[in-house]
């Protein structure tokens, strides 16, 4: 039978250490909601979105309150919109008008964010996918609760650089229709490199077209619990410091087990993956930063860092698998700059630079996250820096991410404040050299040879 | 069987114990372990309950005994086995 000490160890996890589910994501096909007509169709996805997840909300707060964990978001993800919309939308305000009905369906359902207004682009773009990336600024910046992703590249069909020109002309689009809040509408938009179909995180979920009519993801957080497991082990070896850390892992993840099972059973809808990503909120204590600096860092972005998030990022998958009947997602740690208070103090003193957190992403998941840059920097540039991520992405076979904030009107030295789980960010210095050349060249970088791996 | 972990954190003082279980035997919740201790002045109690018997569901009792907690001055906490067992148990 279950003992006090370990009744005590887990609620203090809990209240101390900041364990929490960070997100119920219920993915909703939306592929039988596609009809000639424009009116039609949104009709079709609002009826479908709000019947399918009209308990979502309420369900998570009632398995919070019987397990007594913290149930953060709720959310809802998607077919990419750009399929849904393809034989209705004639025009970039026919998907916009989409994307009003999909804000309208969240906010009816109660959701935190709907994730899905997504293209599938990485070999080339049909007109409704180019009519979705010209939308998005405009859609982002009149909905309060969508987000938005474009997968640009994979593994196995190489990058498509001529949307990723265009992602990067989006981007500043979308930071100068959103100046007036920070440049946040670029919070909700991301790029993807082998993008995951059953990614339950914002702003990059979406629900993949290989996935089932609906279906239930969770995603965990912990890296507050992680880090406190590592102050007992101060000074050990690797041995025990992986050991520890595989431990922890295990633990949060059964948490998210549990749950997902549990909305699972509660909502009559198939359970899909947990999510093992150690995922940070700006709560002092909460960080993955942090927890680089327990394994022996003074900041992160010193010399050891890229190795240090190896091992924790691996050390958490080989904890985490067991822990679960099945995972999937980005399943790895976060390093979202804005998010996290040890990455934030890092940023700001100089520690931690773009290059070094390019190097970063190479081990962990999922890529260059929430980072701010000056307001002037230019779209070439940012599709340069995407560009450069999306290789990461595909020579590696793993999933890489741009989520950057061009904002407007503020330079290095400033930082801007985004709010909530979004955090704060210093404007971080870019480059300033040129890539026009090469971001103006037309086509896509051919996929990788998959031998002779050196 | 429905079983539920009870946790009681609080000051010390008198009939912390006695009123929780009067609660939960008016409620008709079966307790099947108890295991108290008091550090520093400071009571720390976890209960296992079973719950099957009730008439109530687990909500109505959570918040029922989180009730009672502030009367006490103590902090009542319900959570289902499950979450223990899930972590601790492989």
């Amino acid at each position: 039978m279950i003992n006090r000490m370990e009744v005590s160890e887990t609620n203090e996890m809990i209240e101390k250490e900041n364990l929490d589910v960070r997100t119920i994501t219920m993915g909703i096909s939306l592929l039988d909601c596609i009809d000639s007509d424009i009116e039609k169709t949104c009709d079709r996805i609002y009826d479908k979105i709000t019947t399918s997840a009209k308990d979502l909300v309420k369900t998570g707060e009632e398995i919070s309150g019987e397990f007594g964990i913290p149930i953060v978001n709720k959310r809802i993800s998607v077919t990419p919109i750009a399929l849904v919309g393809a034989s209705s939308a004639k025009s970039e305000s026919d998907f916009v008008k989409i994307a009003g009905t999909l804000d309208k369906a969240a906010k009816e359902t109660g959701v935190n964010f709907l994730g899905g207004y997504s293209a599938l682009v990485s070999k080339g773009m049909t007109p409704a996918d180019e009519m979705l990336i010209r939308s998005i600024p405009e859609a982002l910046s009149s909905t309060d609760f969508i987000c938005s992703s474009v997968n640009l590249g994979s593994t196995r069909c190489g990058i498509n650089m001529d949307a990723v020109r265009l992602m990067g002309e989006m981007v500043r689009k979308t930071a100068e229709m959103s100046a007036d809040q920070g440049s946040l509408g670029c919070a909700k938009l991301v790029v993807f490199c082998n993008a995951p179909d059953d990614n339950p995180f914002m702003a990059g979920a979406f629900h993949g077209v290989t996935e089932a009519d609906r279906i239930i993801n969770v995603g965990v957080s912990g890296p507050g619990v992680v880090k406190y497991a590592l102050e007992k082990v101060r000074g050990e070896s690797f041995e025990v410091l992986c050991e520890t850390i595989k431990k922890t892992a295990f633990k949060v993840t059964r948490v998210g087990q549990l749950v997902a099972k549990r909305a699972s059973e509660k909502l009559g809808v198939p359970f899909g993956i947990v999510d093992l990503s150690l995922a940070p909120t700006p709560a002092i204590g909460d960080s993955v930063a942090d927890i680089l600096c327990e394994i022996g860092l003074e900041k992160a972005g010193a010399p050891g860092t890229t190795a240090a998030l190896a091992l924790l990022n691996d050390q958490v998958k080989k904890g985490g698998v067991m822990a679960s009947s099945y995972v999937g997602g980005l399943s790895g740690a976060f390093i979202p700059v804005s998010e996290d208070q040890g990455m934030i103090d890092a940023a700001s003193c100089g520690a931690l630079t773009i290059e070094k957190l390019e190097a970063m992403t190479c081990v962990c998941s999922v890529g260059l996250d929430m980072i701010a840059v000056p307001g002037d920097t230019k779209a070439t540039t940012i599709s340069g820096i995407i560009a450069d991520e999306m290789a990461i992405g595909m020579v590696n076979a793993k999933t890489t991410a741009v989520r950057i904030i061009p904002v407007i009107g503020k330079t290095v030295g400033d930082s801007v404040e985004f709010g909530g789980l979004l955090g704060t960010a210093p404007i971080m210095p870019v480059n300033r050299y040129s890539c026009d050349a090469f971001i103006g060249r037309e086509g896509r970088i051919p996929a990788p040879i998959h031998s002779f791996k050196n | 069987m429905e079983k539920v972990i009870i946790t009681v954190v609080g000051k010390d003082t008198v009939g912390i114990i006695a009123k929780t279980c009067t609660y939960l035997s008016n409620e008709n919740v079966n307790i099947l372990d108890i295991s108290q201790t008091i550090v520093s002045g400071y009571f720390n109690m976890m209960m296992i309950v079973d719950i099957s018997g009730s008439s109530d569901p687990f909500e109505k009792l959570a918040s029922g005994l989180e009730e009672l907690g502030k009367e006490i001055g103590v902090s009542i906490k319900c959570q289902r086995e499950e979450i223990f067992d899930m972590m601790h148990r492989i």
